[in-house]
C-alpha cells in the first residue's frame, strides 16, 4: 500500500525522503562506479517493464483475488541492489506523478517501503542466502517467496510507523499494525509466487541473464556498517533539522499516545523513549520553535483550538466557505476566459 | 476498459496536456517542482483538526487549472480513484476519536469528523498539486529540473529512459493481454501457468530491447548521459513566479485569511 501525504506530518515526510535521498545518492554512485553503461538503458526498460507488468494480474486460486509483482525483488535479482533501487525511485515517481499515487512528500515514504526493504534487506539477506549459484529451482521459488513476504512485511511495517509518528488518523497503533501485517501476508505471498514464476521461467529458458546478476556481490567493497551508520546519522540530522517545521502539535505522538493509553504495556516506554526525543531534537535543533509558532500562528494550537471554539472556529467557518466559493468563481472565470481566447 | 489501457490513455493525456503552451507551461520547470513541495509541505504542516485554514489553498489549484487550461473534471476524476486508501485509513478517526470539540448551534461535531474532513481536504490539495505539476510541465522537463537541483545524473537519465519506453511496454502488455483474451473465452484473469509464461517471455522480450537499445545508443555515440534540447532560462516571469508564488502561500499559511473574512461578514450582518 502506499503512503499518502494527507497522513503525513512534515517531519516524518522530510526525515523520509532524507533517508531516500541518501539511498538514491549512495546507489547512484555505486552504479555509475560500475563503469558499465549498458545498464542505463537496461535499468531504464526494466523499470518500464516492471510498471506495465503491475497491472497484469494472476487468478488466486479459490479466494476470488489476484496478485501481481511488486518489482523490488525482481528488479534486485536482475540488476543488483543499487541499480534495482534506482529503478523502483523511478518507477515510484512516474506513479506518484501521473497517477498521484500517494503524493510527492509521500513519495518519499513510499521508495523507501517498497525500494529499500526489497532491495537492501530481503533481497541481500534472504534471497541471497537462500539462493546461489548452484541452486534449483525450488531453492529458487522458495526463496523468491520468503523474500518478497519479508519485504512486504517490513514494508508495511514501514506505512504503519510512518502514519503513527505523523499522528493524523486516530488509528491505535496496534489495532493498525494488526489490520496491516496479515493483510500483506496474503500480498507478500501472491507477489512471492509471481516473482518466482518469472524467475523460474527465465531460469529454465535463458539462465546466463540470472548468473551475470548473481556474481554481483551486493556489499562488495562498503561494509554493511558503514551504510547503517550513514542512515543513522541522516536521521539524526533530518530528525533535528526539520523537528522545528514539524506540526505544531509535535507529530501528534503524545495525542496518539493518549489514545493508545488503554494499552497500559505500551505508554510508559513509549513515552519516556518520546520524552528523550524531543529534548533531543530540542537540542540540536538550529530554530527552537517556540518563538516561531507563538507569534506566527496565533490560535493555532489544538487546545487553544478548544478553548476559544465557539466564536473563532464559527467565523472561520464562514469565512472558509466563503474564501472557497470565491476560488471556484474565479477559477470558472479564468477556465471561460481561457476558452473564449 | 481495462485497468492497463485505462492507465495507457491517462499517461498520454497528461503527456499531451504538458504540450500545451501557456504562461504557466513556458515557466522553468524548476520554479514549478519548488513552488508545488513549499505548496504540500504548507498544507501538511496544519494540525490535524484544521478544515477552515486549510480552503483558501484552494485558490492555488484554481488559479492554475484555469492559467494553464486543464481539464477540470479530468483531474477530479483521477483523484477520486486513489482515494480508497486514504478513505480506508481517515474513516476510523470518526469512530476512534468521539470527543466533541466543535458546537454549530445544536449541531455536535466530533474530533475524529474534523480530522477525516482535514485528512480529505489535504487528499485533495496535495494530489492536485502533483498532477498539475505534471500537467503543466511534462516529465523530461521535470526530470531537467530535478537534474539541475543536483539529483544524481544517473538517476534522471534513467527515469527519462523509463518514461520513453513506458509506452512501448505499455501497448506491448496490452497486445499480450488483448491476445490471450482471444484466445481464452475472455477469461478475466490470467491462470498462474499462463501468468508466469506470459510475464516471462515480456521480460525475455524487454531484456533483448534493452540490449538493441544500448547497442544503437552506443553507435550514436552515447557516453553516459542523454542530452535534451529544450533549454530553461531563469527569467523575470520565473523571479516573478516564485516571488508571488512563495509569497502568497506563506500569507495563506500564517495569516487565518478564513476567520478574517468570516468575522467581517459577520459583524456586518
Amino acid at each position: 500500500m502506499h503512503m499518502a501525504d494527507a497522513l503525513l506530518s512534515p517531519g516524518t515526510g522530510g526525515v523520509m525522503w532524507a533517508a531516500t535521498a541518501v539511498t538514491i545518492f549512495y546507489s547512484a554512485r555505486k552504479v555509475q562506479s560500475q563503469l558499465d553503461n549498458r545498464k542505463i538503458p537496461l535499468m531504464g526498460v526494466l523499470g518500464a517493464f516492471v510498471f506495465a507488468a503491475q497491472m497484469i494480474n494472476f487468478a488466486i486460486p479459490g479466494t476470488g483475488s489476484s496478485g501481481h509483482i511488486g518489482g523490488g525483488l525482481l528488479l534486485a535479482i536482475l540488476l543488483g541492489p543499487q541499480g534495482a533501487f534506482l529503478t523502483m525511485a523511478s518507477v515510484l515517481t512516474v506513479q506518484a506523478l501521473f497517477f498521484a499515487d500517494g503524493g510527492l512528500l509521500a513519495l518519499g515514504c513510499n521508495i523507501f517501503n517498497l525500494g529499500f526493504f526489497p532491495c537492501f534487506v530481503a533481497y541481500p539477506f534472504i534471497y541471497k542466502s537462500i539462493v546461489n549459484k548452484k541452486s534449483s529451482s525450488r531453492r529458487l521459488a522458495v526463496g523468491s517467496i520468503l523474500a518478497a513476504i519479508i519485504a512486504l512485511q517490513l514494508g508495511s511495517l514501514g506505512v504503519v510507523l510512518q502514519t503513527y509518528f505523523s499522528g493524523i488518523t486516530a488509528l491505535p497503533f496496534f489495532s493498525f499494525l494488526l489490520m496491516m501485517q496479515p493483510i500483506h501476508l496474503a500480498i507478500g505471498l501472491a507477489e512471492g509466487l509471481a516473482t518466482a514464476g518469472i524467475i523460474s521461467f527465465i531460469w529454465n529458458s535463458r539462465p546466463e541473464i540470472l548468473d551475470s546478476a548473481e556474481l554481483e556481490k551486493p556489499f562488495a567493497s562498503i561494509p554493511i556498517r558503514n551504510i547503517v551508520l550513514i542512515f543513522l546519522l541522516a536521521f539524526i540530522f533530518a530528525g533535528g533539522f526539520l523537528a522545528w517545521f514539524a506540526s505544531e502539535h509535535p507529530d501528534g505522538l503524545e495525542w496518539a499516545i493518549a489514545k493508545v493509553s488503554t494499552i497500559h504495556e505500551l505508554e510508559s516506554p513509549q513515552q519516556e523513549f518520546y520524552k528523550k526525543l524531543e529534548n533531543f531534537q530540542e537540542k540540536t535543533s538550529i530554530l527552537p520553535d517556540y518563538g516561531f509558532k507563538a507569534k506566527t500562528v496565533p490560535g493555532h494550537d489544538e487546545s487553544i483550538l478548544l478553548h476559544n471554539q465557539t466564536g473563532t472556529s464559527i467565523s472561520g467557518l464562514v469565512g472558509g466557505l466563503l474564501v472557497f466559493i470565491c476560488i471556484v468563481v474565479i477559477g470558472v472565470f479564468l477556465k471561460k476566459k481561457k476558452q473564449s481566447v | 476498459m481495462s485497468r492497463i489501457e485505462t492507465v495507457y490513455y491517462d499517461l498520454g493525456r497528461l503527456d499531451l496536456l504538458a504540450d500545451k503552451n501557456t504562461f504557466i507551461h513556458r515557466l522553468d520547470p524548476r520554479v514549478k517542482v519548488v513552488t508545488t513541495f513549499l505548496f504540500i509541505i504548507y498544507v501538511i504542516s496544519f494540525s490535524k483538526y484544521e478544515i477552515t485554514r486549510l480552503l483558501p489553498f484552494f485558490f492555488f489549484p484554481a488559479l492554475l487549472i484555469g492559467l494553464a487550461d486543464l481539464p477540470f473534471g479530468f483531474l477530479l476524476r483521477k483523484i477520486a480513484l486513489v482515494s480508497p486508501f486514504v478513505l480506508f485509513i481517515g474513516i476510523f478517526n470518526p469512530l476512534l476519536d468521539k470527543e466533541i470539540i466543535f458546537h454549530f448551534g445544536s449541531l455536535q461535531v466530533s474530533g475524529g469528523w474534523l480530522s477525516f474532513i482535514s485528512i480529505l481536504l489535504r487528499f485533495t490539495l496535495t494530489l492536485g498539486a502533483a498532477l498539475i505539476l505534471i500537467a503543466t510541465t511534462g516529465f523530461p522537463a521535470i526530470c531537467m529540473a530535478l537534474e539541475k537541483m543536483g539529483t544524481p545524473k544517473i538517476f534522471t537519465v534513467q527515469l527519462l529512459m523509463l518514461y520513453r519506453y513506458l509506452f512501448v511496454l505499455i501497448e506491448e502488455s496490452i497486445r499480450t493481454i488483448r491476445a490471450y483474451t482471444l484466445r481464452s473465452f475472455s477469461r478475466k484473469k490470467l491462470r498462474y501457468e499462463i501468468f508466469k509464461q506470459l510475464l516471462g517471455n515480456l521480460l525475455l522480450r524487454t531484456l533483448d530491447r534493452a540490449q538493441r537499445i544500448h547497442m544503437a545508443m552506443l553507435s550514436r555515440a552515447f557516453t553516459g548521459e542523454i542530452k535534451v534540447a529544450r533549454n530553461f532560462s531563469f527569467g523575470t516571469s520565473e523571479l516573478f513566479y516564485l516571488a508571488g508564488g512563495t509569497v502568497l502561500l506563506t500569507a495563506v499559511r500564517f495569516i487565518d485569511i478564513s476567520a478574517i473574512v468570516g468575522k467581517l461578514i459577520l459583524e456586518a450582518g
